[in-house]
């Protein structure tokens, strides 16, 4: 599958190129793109680094169990396929927590590291395991109580109530990550009636 | 209310860094050769992600150039549109899942058209905060460990993209609502 997203993009990307004369931009876009992809990443070893740190200490001091001991009733239901004690839930509540508090680029390397334990437990290491599409639906919805970026660039435009947006993100992004676990749920059961008949 | 909810969205970082030091230190943890050993692993996970997002991104950025965002913008606008999303922003919606970077120029072009406080001003901050990038998701997250059967995960993603574009506007509407009541 993604094979086909890639050719889609990249194909309908020439192919309009084509219409509208802009295969110069688009000459430039694939070696730009390449740049950009591995800025990226060059931007993401500080933040990656940082949280991995700051989580280990967390681990250590006891406050990822702690966190999840405090969220097992919720996280248990969601993640069905994880056993309560394994470091793989500790490292998926603490993405969600930094999720919901828009914590310093902090939900990706948490989520990063969430992978990596769902990986161990994961049968088939090529093929996205059942928690990992859930821990997908629930980032990708990304709930969240304080968007810090978005209150950031709000105050540079002078806005007179920065933190307006905090309701307003809390009431779409509820709702649009009880969507996504419910789609999760309904595309779970559909791909498992698929593979028994 | 307002500013004190701004001063936090300021201090959270420091507060939770803070606090994380601090208990590792109460709990007698040895928090600085604690804390370089777990962020050496830090570096091979960025560079194990190169090759997954420079071919994302050259995909992505040819389908920006080309005009054909553009174009899927003009294709899917009339949709949005009909589910009541206003004109103006309705291509955020289609922005935001593909395009992180687009969808925050765009935000800012709405800010600067109309200013942040207003009713489209809100309602793009909203969009941009309540959902995040479904394809730089996807890629970062099963990049890192190596997954390339996505199953159903992209599916699932766009389709609740679609949901908080339209909560989005249902917020928005709900709490300039009840400012004017």
């Amino acid at each position: 599958m993604i094979d086909l997203i890639w050719l889609a993009l990249f194909l309908s990307g020439v192919g309009t190129a084509m219409v509208t004369g802009r295969m110069p931009m688009v000459s430039n876009a694939i070696l730009k793109g390449a740049e950009n992809g591995v800025e990226l990443c060059i931007g993401l070893i500080g933040a990656i680094s940082l949280w991995m740190g700051l989580m280990h200490i967390a681990e250590r001091a006891g406050a990822v169990a702690w966190l999840a001991r405090a969220l097992q009733p919720i996280a248990r239901r969601l993640f069905p396929s994880v056993p309560p004690d394994h470091p793989a839930m500790g490292a998926i509540l603490a993405n969600m927590s930094a999720n919901l508090l828009g914590i310093g680029n902090a939900a990706t390397p948490l989520g990063l590291k969430a992978m990596e334990e769902l990986q161990k437990l994961n049968p088939h290491p090529d093929r996205a395991s059942d928690a990992m599409c859930t821990l997908l639906a629930v980032n990708t919805a990304s709930i969240t109580l304080i968007p810090t970026t978005v209150i950031a660039l709000r105050m540079q435009y002078h806005s007179a109530h920065p933190a307006a947006v905090v309701v307003t993100t809390l009431v779409a992004s509820l709702i649009g990550t009880c969507a996504a676990i419910a789609l999760d749920r309904m595309f779970r059961a559909l791909s498992r009636r698929r593979q028994t008949l | 209310m307002n500013g004190a909810l701004a001063a936090i969205s300021e201090w959270m970082l420091p507060l939770v860094v803070g606090l994380i030091l601090t208990l590792g230190a109460v709990r007698r943890v040895p928090i600085y050769q604690t804390f370089v050993q777990g962020a050496r692993g830090g570096f091979s996970t960025s560079v194990r992600l190169i090759p997954h997002l420079v071919a994302m991104m050259v995909a992505v950025s040819v389908f920006r150039a080309s005009g054909a965002m553009d174009g899927l913008v003009h294709l899917l606008d009339p949709v949005l549109v009909w589910l009541h999303v206003p004109a103006e922003v309705a291509p955020m919606g289609i922005l935001r899942p593909i395009t992180g970077q687009g969808s925050l120029a765009f935000m800012i072009d709405i800010f600067q058209k109309h200013g942040p406080d207003s009713h489209l001003g809100l309602l793009a901050s909203t969009m941009q905060a309540s959902s995040d990038t479904t394809l730089y998701i996807l890629t970062v997250y099963f990049g890192s460990v190596g997954i390339y059967r996505f199953r159903y995960a992209l599916a699932v993603g766009l389709l609740s993209d679609l949901v908080s574009v339209l909560a989005s506007v249902f917020a928005v509407w709900l709490v300039s609502g009840m400012i004017q009541v």
